[in-house]
Protein backbone atom coordinates (compact mmCIF):
# COMPACT_ATOMS: atom_id res chain seq x y z
CA UNK A 1 0.00 0.00 0.00
CA UNK A 2 1.25 3.67 -0.66
CA UNK A 3 0.87 4.38 2.77
CA UNK A 4 1.29 8.35 3.91
CA UNK A 5 4.23 7.23 6.12
CA UNK A 6 5.29 10.54 6.92
CA UNK A 7 2.20 12.25 7.17
CA UNK A 8 1.36 12.33 11.43
CA UNK A 9 -1.09 9.87 12.66
CA UNK A 10 -5.11 11.64 12.24
CA UNK A 11 -5.91 9.27 15.50
CA UNK A 12 -7.44 9.05 17.79
CA UNK A 13 -10.66 10.58 16.05
CA UNK A 14 -12.94 12.05 18.77
CA UNK A 15 -16.56 12.85 18.67
CA UNK A 16 -18.00 15.62 21.72
CA UNK A 17 -21.21 16.17 21.92
CA UNK A 18 -22.18 15.90 18.02
CA UNK A 19 -26.11 15.80 16.98
CA UNK A 20 -27.23 14.91 13.62
CA UNK A 21 -30.53 16.82 13.37
CA UNK A 22 -32.66 17.18 10.25
CA UNK A 23 -36.18 19.26 10.46
CA UNK A 24 -35.92 19.16 14.38
CA UNK A 25 -35.45 15.83 14.56
CA UNK A 26 -32.78 14.63 16.50
CA UNK A 27 -31.44 11.40 14.17
CA UNK A 28 -27.88 10.74 15.99
CA UNK A 29 -26.87 11.88 19.64
CA UNK A 30 -23.15 11.00 20.87
CA UNK A 31 -22.00 12.65 23.27
CA UNK A 32 -18.59 11.89 23.38
CA UNK A 33 -16.98 9.03 21.91
CA UNK A 34 -13.25 8.18 20.52
CA UNK A 35 -11.74 5.98 18.01
CA UNK A 36 -8.34 4.99 19.04
CA UNK A 37 -5.45 3.45 16.66
CA UNK A 38 -4.82 -0.11 16.25
CA UNK A 39 -8.43 -1.05 17.12
CA UNK A 40 -11.25 -2.80 15.82
CA UNK A 41 -14.24 -0.87 16.22
CA UNK A 42 -17.65 -2.38 15.81
CA UNK A 43 -20.45 -0.25 15.36
CA UNK A 44 -23.45 -2.46 16.77
CA UNK A 45 -27.76 -1.80 17.12
CA UNK A 46 -30.42 -2.85 15.55
CA UNK A 47 -31.22 -1.23 12.43
CA UNK A 48 -32.22 2.43 12.10
CA UNK A 49 -30.07 2.57 15.23
CA UNK A 50 -28.32 5.59 13.19
CA UNK A 51 -24.98 3.38 12.76
CA UNK A 52 -24.92 4.50 9.20
CA UNK A 53 -25.02 8.14 9.65
CA UNK A 54 -22.56 8.06 12.56
CA UNK A 55 -20.01 6.50 10.23
CA UNK A 56 -20.84 9.20 7.29
CA UNK A 57 -20.63 12.02 10.43
CA UNK A 58 -17.35 10.81 11.11
CA UNK A 59 -16.14 10.26 7.47
CA UNK A 60 -17.32 13.86 6.56
CA UNK A 61 -19.94 13.21 4.60
CA UNK A 62 -22.58 15.26 6.66
CA UNK A 63 -21.74 17.78 8.70
CA UNK A 64 -23.23 17.42 12.39
CA UNK A 65 -25.54 19.96 13.51
CA UNK A 66 -23.46 20.61 16.59
CA UNK A 67 -20.55 19.78 18.69
CA UNK A 68 -17.21 18.44 16.97
CA UNK A 69 -15.56 15.51 15.13
CA UNK A 70 -11.99 16.48 15.57
CA UNK A 71 -9.18 14.05 14.09
CA UNK A 72 -5.72 14.27 16.51
CA UNK A 73 -4.60 17.52 17.25
CA UNK A 74 -6.60 19.48 14.68
CA UNK A 75 -5.33 17.82 11.63
CA UNK A 76 -7.54 18.21 8.89
CA UNK A 77 -6.78 14.75 6.96
CA UNK A 78 -6.55 14.27 3.34
CA UNK A 79 -9.10 12.28 1.70
CA UNK A 80 -6.90 9.81 1.07
CA UNK A 81 -6.46 9.49 4.93
CA UNK A 82 -10.02 7.48 6.16
CA UNK A 83 -11.53 5.77 3.30
CA UNK A 84 -15.23 4.21 3.42
CA UNK A 85 -16.60 1.48 2.16
CA UNK A 86 -20.36 1.67 1.77
CA UNK A 87 -23.14 -1.15 2.44
CA UNK A 88 -23.80 -1.45 -1.57
CA UNK A 89 -20.59 -0.69 -3.11
CA UNK A 90 -20.42 1.62 -5.63
CA UNK A 91 -17.84 0.30 -8.64
CA UNK A 92 -17.33 2.50 -11.33
CA UNK A 93 -18.57 0.57 -14.91
CA UNK A 94 -15.14 -0.03 -15.96
CA UNK A 95 -12.98 -3.26 -15.42
CA UNK A 96 -11.36 -3.96 -11.99
CA UNK A 97 -8.02 -2.61 -12.56
CA UNK A 98 -9.88 0.68 -13.91
CA UNK A 99 -11.79 0.90 -10.70
CA UNK A 100 -8.07 0.61 -8.65
CA UNK A 101 -6.45 2.78 -11.73
CA UNK A 102 -9.45 5.59 -10.41
CA UNK A 103 -8.92 5.59 -7.12
CA UNK A 104 -4.94 6.10 -7.05
CA UNK A 105 -5.27 8.59 -9.78
CA UNK A 106 -7.46 10.87 -7.35
CA UNK A 107 -5.02 9.94 -4.59
CA UNK A 108 -2.17 11.78 -7.17
CA UNK A 109 -0.37 8.76 -8.56
CA UNK A 110 0.70 8.94 -11.82
CA UNK A 111 0.27 6.42 -14.82
CA UNK A 112 3.03 3.95 -14.13
CA UNK A 113 2.50 4.18 -9.92
CA UNK A 114 -1.31 3.82 -10.71
CA UNK A 115 -0.50 -0.04 -12.83
CA UNK A 116 1.90 -1.09 -10.08
CA UNK A 117 0.24 -0.74 -7.15
CA UNK A 118 -2.86 -1.85 -8.51
CA UNK A 119 -1.46 -5.01 -9.60
CA UNK A 120 0.36 -5.50 -5.97
CA UNK A 121 -3.34 -4.71 -4.21
CA UNK A 122 -5.31 -6.87 -6.52
CA UNK A 123 -2.72 -9.75 -5.99
CA UNK A 124 -2.58 -9.45 -2.50
CA UNK A 125 -6.49 -9.68 -2.01
CA UNK A 126 -6.89 -12.86 -4.46
CA UNK A 127 -8.48 -10.43 -7.49
CA UNK A 128 -6.11 -10.52 -9.54
CA UNK A 129 -6.72 -12.67 -12.12
CA UNK A 130 -10.34 -10.76 -12.49
CA UNK A 131 -8.52 -7.52 -13.36
CA UNK A 132 -9.56 -7.25 -16.42
CA UNK A 133 -13.41 -8.19 -15.89
CA UNK A 134 -16.10 -5.67 -15.68
CA UNK A 135 -16.54 -4.83 -12.03
CA UNK A 136 -20.13 -4.48 -12.03
CA UNK A 137 -20.49 -8.34 -13.21
CA UNK A 138 -18.75 -9.70 -10.30
CA UNK A 139 -19.94 -11.83 -7.39
CA UNK A 140 -21.63 -9.84 -4.90
CA UNK A 141 -18.52 -10.90 -2.80
CA UNK A 142 -16.08 -10.38 -5.31
CA UNK A 143 -17.68 -6.58 -5.51
CA UNK A 144 -17.27 -5.83 -2.19
CA UNK A 145 -13.58 -7.58 -1.63
CA UNK A 146 -12.97 -4.80 -4.61
CA UNK A 147 -14.43 -1.82 -2.68
CA UNK A 148 -12.49 -3.14 0.52
CA UNK A 149 -8.98 -3.33 -2.08
CA UNK A 150 -10.40 0.30 -3.62
CA UNK A 151 -10.84 1.60 -0.69
CA UNK A 152 -7.27 0.32 1.43
CA UNK A 153 -5.34 0.80 -2.08
CA UNK A 154 -4.63 4.61 -0.99
CA UNK A 155 -3.08 3.75 1.86
CA UNK A 156 -5.52 4.80 4.73
CA UNK A 157 -4.96 4.82 8.28
CA UNK A 158 -8.31 4.63 8.84
CA UNK A 159 -11.25 2.71 7.01
CA UNK A 160 -15.23 3.02 8.00
CA UNK A 161 -17.11 0.05 7.19
CA UNK A 162 -20.52 0.15 6.32
CA UNK A 163 -22.75 -2.95 6.94
CA UNK A 164 -19.74 -4.54 4.82
CA UNK A 165 -21.04 -8.34 4.91
CA UNK A 166 -24.61 -7.74 4.62
CA UNK A 167 -26.48 -9.79 2.31
CA UNK A 168 -23.64 -12.00 1.60
CA UNK A 169 -22.98 -15.86 1.64
CA UNK A 170 -21.04 -17.46 4.53
CA UNK A 171 -17.53 -17.95 2.65
CA UNK A 172 -17.91 -14.47 1.18
CA UNK A 173 -18.51 -13.10 4.57
CA UNK A 174 -15.67 -15.32 5.75
CA UNK A 175 -12.96 -14.12 3.04
CA UNK A 176 -13.73 -10.41 4.03
CA UNK A 177 -13.81 -11.40 7.88
CA UNK A 178 -9.83 -12.57 6.97
CA UNK A 179 -9.16 -9.71 4.62
CA UNK A 180 -10.41 -7.32 7.21
CA UNK A 181 -8.05 -8.95 10.22
CA UNK A 182 -5.38 -9.41 7.95
CA UNK A 183 -4.86 -5.16 7.49
CA UNK A 184 -5.56 -4.37 10.80
CA UNK A 185 -2.49 -6.92 11.37
CA UNK A 186 -0.95 -4.39 8.88
CA UNK A 187 -1.83 -1.67 11.00
CA UNK A 188 -5.20 -0.27 9.58
CA UNK A 189 -7.27 1.02 11.93
CA UNK A 190 -10.95 0.39 10.83
CA UNK A 191 -14.54 0.92 12.46
CA UNK A 192 -17.57 -1.29 10.92
CA UNK A 193 -21.12 -1.01 11.79
CA UNK A 194 -23.15 -4.03 12.01
CA UNK A 195 -26.36 -5.60 13.28
CA UNK A 196 -24.65 -9.20 13.46
CA UNK A 197 -24.17 -10.45 16.87
CA UNK A 198 -22.00 -13.18 15.98
CA UNK A 199 -19.65 -11.16 14.32
CA UNK A 200 -19.07 -8.53 16.49
CA UNK A 201 -17.97 -10.78 19.08
CA UNK A 202 -15.90 -12.33 16.40
CA UNK A 203 -14.08 -9.12 15.08
CA UNK A 204 -14.24 -6.44 17.81
CA UNK A 205 -11.86 -4.75 20.46
CA UNK A 206 -13.99 -2.20 20.72
CA UNK A 207 -17.91 -1.94 20.80
CA UNK A 208 -20.34 1.40 19.93
CA UNK A 209 -23.50 0.21 20.70
CA UNK A 210 -26.25 2.51 19.51
CA UNK A 211 -30.17 2.38 20.09
CA UNK A 212 -32.63 5.07 18.61
CA UNK A 213 -30.24 7.17 17.81
CA UNK A 214 -28.42 7.08 20.59
CA UNK A 215 -24.64 6.18 21.21
CA UNK A 216 -25.84 4.59 24.81
CA UNK A 217 -22.11 2.21 25.28
CA UNK A 218 -18.82 2.62 24.02
CA UNK A 219 -16.74 -0.49 25.71
CA UNK A 220 -14.15 -3.12 25.15
CA UNK A 221 -15.75 -5.80 23.58
CA UNK A 222 -15.24 -8.62 26.14
CA UNK A 223 -16.47 -6.34 28.86
CA UNK A 224 -19.88 -5.43 26.37
CA UNK A 225 -20.81 -9.17 25.94
CA UNK A 226 -19.90 -10.01 29.69
CA UNK A 227 -21.94 -7.21 31.32
CA UNK A 228 -23.86 -4.69 28.99
CA UNK A 229 -24.31 -1.28 31.59
CA UNK A 230 -28.04 -0.68 29.60
CA UNK A 231 -31.25 -2.40 29.65
CA UNK A 232 -31.04 -1.73 25.81
CA UNK A 233 -27.64 -3.41 25.21
CA UNK A 234 -28.64 -6.41 27.50
CA UNK A 235 -32.21 -6.68 25.51
CA UNK A 236 -30.05 -6.30 22.24
CA UNK A 237 -28.08 -9.48 23.29
CA UNK A 238 -30.57 -11.56 24.40
CA UNK A 239 -32.12 -10.66 20.79
CA UNK A 240 -35.16 -9.21 22.49
CA UNK A 241 -34.58 -5.71 21.82
CA UNK A 242 -37.81 -3.21 21.89
CA UNK A 243 -37.86 -0.18 19.71
CA UNK B 1 -30.88 6.35 -64.16
CA UNK B 2 -32.40 9.43 -62.07
CA UNK B 3 -32.55 12.02 -65.18
CA UNK B 4 -29.98 14.56 -63.93
CA UNK B 5 -27.64 11.93 -62.59
CA UNK B 6 -27.48 8.51 -61.22
CA UNK B 7 -27.41 6.89 -58.09
CA UNK B 8 -23.49 6.74 -58.83
CA UNK B 9 -21.78 9.14 -60.29
CA UNK B 10 -19.42 11.68 -58.98
CA UNK B 11 -21.98 14.38 -57.96
CA UNK B 12 -24.59 12.02 -56.21
CA UNK B 13 -21.30 11.19 -54.34
CA UNK B 14 -20.28 14.50 -53.67
CA UNK B 15 -23.22 15.40 -52.41
CA UNK B 16 -23.26 12.16 -50.14
CA UNK B 17 -19.80 12.48 -48.57
CA UNK B 18 -20.69 16.39 -47.58
CA UNK B 19 -24.01 15.63 -45.89
CA UNK B 20 -21.99 13.20 -43.77
CA UNK B 21 -18.85 15.36 -43.78
CA UNK B 22 -21.27 18.27 -42.10
CA UNK B 23 -23.00 15.91 -40.11
CA UNK B 24 -20.51 14.59 -38.58
CA UNK B 25 -18.56 17.33 -38.01
CA UNK B 26 -21.61 19.42 -35.99
CA UNK B 27 -22.11 16.97 -34.11
CA UNK B 28 -18.54 15.76 -32.93
CA UNK B 29 -17.95 19.65 -32.08
CA UNK B 30 -21.29 19.62 -30.27
CA UNK B 31 -20.36 16.84 -28.71
CA UNK B 32 -17.05 18.20 -27.51
CA UNK B 33 -18.81 21.55 -26.58
CA UNK B 34 -21.85 19.73 -25.08
CA UNK B 35 -20.19 16.57 -23.07
CA UNK B 36 -18.89 18.79 -20.49
CA UNK B 37 -21.38 21.61 -20.34
CA UNK B 38 -24.14 19.24 -19.66
CA UNK B 39 -22.40 17.47 -17.04
CA UNK B 40 -20.90 20.99 -15.41
CA UNK B 41 -25.50 21.58 -15.69
CA UNK B 42 -25.92 18.36 -14.02
CA UNK B 43 -23.29 18.94 -11.00
CA UNK B 44 -23.44 22.73 -10.74
CA UNK B 45 -25.56 24.85 -8.21
CA UNK B 46 -25.66 28.09 -9.13
CA UNK B 47 -28.12 30.93 -9.45
CA UNK B 48 -30.30 30.92 -12.36
CA UNK B 49 -29.91 27.22 -12.50
CA UNK B 50 -33.28 26.14 -13.23
CA UNK B 51 -33.47 28.95 -15.76
CA UNK B 52 -30.93 27.40 -17.55
CA UNK B 53 -32.27 24.26 -18.59
CA UNK B 54 -35.74 25.15 -18.93
CA UNK B 55 -33.85 27.46 -21.92
CA UNK B 56 -31.73 24.24 -22.70
CA UNK B 57 -34.88 22.50 -23.15
CA UNK B 58 -36.59 24.80 -24.73
CA UNK B 59 -33.97 24.90 -27.03
CA UNK B 60 -33.83 21.40 -28.10
CA UNK B 61 -37.35 21.65 -30.11
CA UNK B 62 -35.98 24.93 -32.07
CA UNK B 63 -37.32 25.50 -35.12
CA UNK B 64 -34.40 24.83 -37.97
CA UNK B 65 -35.52 27.46 -39.91
CA UNK B 66 -35.34 29.80 -37.14
CA UNK B 67 -31.39 28.65 -36.04
CA UNK B 68 -30.65 29.13 -39.80
CA UNK B 69 -32.53 32.24 -39.86
CA UNK B 70 -30.09 33.37 -36.78
CA UNK B 71 -26.85 32.08 -38.35
CA UNK B 72 -27.32 33.34 -41.41
CA UNK B 73 -27.39 36.96 -39.57
CA UNK B 74 -24.22 35.97 -37.61
CA UNK B 75 -22.35 35.22 -40.99
CA UNK B 76 -24.08 37.12 -43.07
CA UNK B 77 -21.72 40.55 -45.23
CA UNK B 78 -23.15 43.25 -42.23
CA UNK B 79 -23.28 40.49 -39.60
CA UNK B 80 -20.99 40.23 -36.39
CA UNK B 81 -19.11 37.73 -37.87
CA UNK B 82 -19.40 38.57 -41.55
CA UNK B 83 -16.01 40.02 -41.55
CA UNK B 84 -15.08 35.42 -41.91
CA UNK B 85 -16.96 35.50 -45.21
CA UNK B 86 -18.43 31.68 -44.13
CA UNK B 87 -21.73 32.32 -45.28
CA UNK B 88 -23.32 29.93 -48.12
CA UNK B 89 -19.97 27.30 -47.24
CA UNK B 90 -19.82 24.09 -45.63
CA UNK B 91 -18.83 25.94 -42.46
CA UNK B 92 -22.23 28.51 -42.21
CA UNK B 93 -23.94 24.60 -42.72
CA UNK B 94 -21.60 23.23 -39.51
CA UNK B 95 -22.60 26.02 -37.88
CA UNK B 96 -26.23 26.11 -38.29
CA UNK B 97 -26.45 22.20 -37.02
CA UNK B 98 -24.37 22.70 -34.28
CA UNK B 99 -26.51 25.31 -33.36
CA UNK B 100 -29.20 23.05 -33.43
CA UNK B 101 -27.67 19.86 -31.84
CA UNK B 102 -26.12 21.27 -29.21
CA UNK B 103 -29.05 22.04 -27.23
CA UNK B 104 -30.23 18.41 -27.28
CA UNK B 105 -26.71 17.01 -26.45
CA UNK B 106 -26.33 19.40 -23.24
CA UNK B 107 -30.23 18.88 -21.93
CA UNK B 108 -29.68 14.69 -22.38
CA UNK B 109 -26.30 14.99 -21.26
CA UNK B 110 -27.23 17.00 -18.12
CA UNK B 111 -29.76 14.16 -17.37
CA UNK B 112 -28.15 11.61 -17.59
CA UNK B 113 -24.82 12.58 -15.49
CA UNK B 114 -27.27 13.68 -12.58
CA UNK B 115 -28.98 10.57 -12.30
CA UNK B 116 -25.54 8.85 -12.58
CA UNK B 117 -24.29 11.40 -9.95
CA UNK B 118 -27.09 10.69 -7.47
CA UNK B 119 -25.50 7.02 -7.64
CA UNK B 120 -21.76 7.87 -7.35
CA UNK B 121 -21.87 10.74 -5.63
CA UNK B 122 -21.02 9.76 -1.68
CA UNK B 123 -18.43 6.93 -3.52
CA UNK B 124 -16.66 9.96 -5.52
CA UNK B 125 -17.01 12.51 -2.59
CA UNK B 126 -15.43 9.94 -0.13
CA UNK B 127 -12.51 9.29 -2.54
CA UNK B 128 -11.56 13.09 -2.71
CA UNK B 129 -13.00 13.77 -6.37
CA UNK B 130 -15.26 17.30 -6.26
CA UNK B 131 -17.99 17.79 -8.73
CA UNK B 132 -14.85 19.09 -10.96
CA UNK B 133 -12.88 16.22 -10.76
CA UNK B 134 -16.37 14.02 -11.13
CA UNK B 135 -17.09 15.43 -14.38
CA UNK B 136 -14.61 13.63 -16.49
CA UNK B 137 -14.99 10.26 -14.50
CA UNK B 138 -19.02 10.55 -14.52
CA UNK B 139 -19.03 11.26 -18.38
CA UNK B 140 -17.03 8.39 -19.06
CA UNK B 141 -19.17 6.00 -17.02
CA UNK B 142 -22.29 7.12 -18.73
CA UNK B 143 -20.37 7.15 -22.54
CA UNK B 144 -22.89 3.96 -22.85
CA UNK B 145 -25.85 6.18 -22.24
CA UNK B 146 -24.65 9.05 -23.77
CA UNK B 147 -24.56 7.68 -27.27
CA UNK B 148 -28.05 8.13 -27.22
CA UNK B 149 -27.89 12.02 -27.47
CA UNK B 150 -25.25 11.68 -29.65
CA UNK B 151 -27.84 9.53 -31.96
CA UNK B 152 -30.81 12.06 -30.79
CA UNK B 153 -28.49 14.97 -32.03
CA UNK B 154 -27.13 13.32 -35.61
CA UNK B 155 -30.83 12.10 -36.41
CA UNK B 156 -31.90 15.82 -36.02
CA UNK B 157 -28.54 16.85 -37.91
CA UNK B 158 -28.98 14.42 -40.72
CA UNK B 159 -32.72 14.64 -41.63
CA UNK B 160 -32.68 18.97 -41.26
CA UNK B 161 -32.86 20.97 -44.39
CA UNK B 162 -34.32 24.38 -43.87
CA UNK B 163 -31.23 25.65 -41.67
CA UNK B 164 -28.42 24.25 -43.61
CA UNK B 165 -30.65 25.19 -47.05
CA UNK B 166 -30.65 29.28 -45.48
CA UNK B 167 -27.19 29.12 -45.07
CA UNK B 168 -25.57 26.72 -47.19
CA UNK B 169 -27.68 28.22 -50.28
CA UNK B 170 -27.95 24.39 -51.96
CA UNK B 171 -25.21 25.43 -54.12
CA UNK B 172 -24.45 22.57 -56.83
CA UNK B 173 -21.38 20.94 -55.84
CA UNK B 174 -20.55 23.13 -53.43
CA UNK B 175 -23.04 23.11 -50.14
CA UNK B 176 -26.04 21.00 -52.24
CA UNK B 177 -26.65 17.78 -49.49
CA UNK B 178 -29.32 15.54 -49.41
CA UNK B 179 -32.15 17.14 -47.96
CA UNK B 180 -31.59 19.75 -49.68
CA UNK B 181 -31.35 18.35 -53.28
CA UNK B 182 -34.66 16.30 -52.24
CA UNK B 183 -36.23 19.83 -51.18
CA UNK B 184 -34.87 21.02 -54.84
CA UNK B 185 -36.06 17.72 -57.36
CA UNK B 186 -38.84 17.69 -55.54
CA UNK B 187 -39.95 21.15 -56.19
CA UNK B 188 -38.53 20.97 -59.57
CA UNK B 189 -41.05 17.65 -59.99
CA UNK B 190 -38.02 15.10 -60.17
CA UNK B 191 -39.81 12.55 -58.39
CA UNK B 192 -38.13 9.26 -58.56
CA UNK B 193 -34.62 11.62 -57.98
CA UNK B 194 -35.84 12.84 -54.76
CA UNK B 195 -37.43 9.67 -53.50
CA UNK B 196 -33.90 7.91 -54.57
CA UNK B 197 -32.21 10.44 -52.58
CA UNK B 198 -34.65 9.60 -49.51
CA UNK B 199 -33.77 5.77 -49.68
CA UNK B 200 -30.21 6.58 -49.46
CA UNK B 201 -30.92 9.42 -46.33
CA UNK B 202 -33.02 6.62 -45.03
CA UNK B 203 -30.65 3.85 -45.06
CA UNK B 204 -27.19 5.82 -43.78
CA UNK B 205 -29.48 6.69 -40.94
CA UNK B 206 -30.39 3.59 -40.48
CA UNK B 207 -26.69 2.35 -40.78
CA UNK B 208 -25.41 4.86 -38.51
CA UNK B 209 -28.10 4.29 -35.64
CA UNK B 210 -27.59 0.40 -35.77
CA UNK B 211 -23.87 0.96 -36.06
CA UNK B 212 -23.82 3.41 -32.84
CA UNK B 213 -26.20 0.74 -31.02
CA UNK B 214 -24.24 -1.81 -32.22
CA UNK B 215 -21.43 -0.13 -30.37
CA UNK B 216 -22.80 0.52 -27.37
CA UNK B 217 -24.66 -2.39 -26.70
CA UNK B 218 -21.27 -4.46 -27.00
CA UNK B 219 -19.40 -2.08 -24.89
CA UNK B 220 -22.01 -2.19 -22.10
CA UNK B 221 -21.42 -6.09 -21.87
CA UNK B 222 -17.74 -5.57 -21.85
CA UNK B 223 -18.25 -3.09 -18.96
CA UNK B 224 -20.75 -3.67 -17.29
Amino acid sequence: MTSVTSAPSILPLTLDRVAYEVGGRRLVGVEWATIAKGRKTVVLGPNGAGKTLFLRLCHGLIKPSAGTIAFASGIRPAPQQHAMVFQKPVLLRRSVAANLHHALALAGLGYFERRRTSRLILNRFGLGDLADRPARVLSGGEQQRLAIARAVAVGPELLFLDEPVSGLDPSAMRQIEEMLVALHADGLTWVMTTHDLAQARRLADDILFFHAGRLLEAAPADRFFAEPATEEARAFLESRLFW
Amino acid sequence: MFGTFSLFDSAFVAIVLLSLKVTLTAVGCAGLVGLPLGAALALGRFPGRPVIIVIVNAFMGLPPVVAGLAVFLLLSRSGPLGGFGLLFSPAAMVVAQFSLVLPIIIALTRQTIEDLWGEYRDQLTSMGAGPLRAIPTLIWDARFSLVTGLLAGLGRAFAEVGAILIVGGNIAGFTRTMTTAIALETSKGDLPLALGLGAVLMALTLAINGLALAVSRLGARFAG
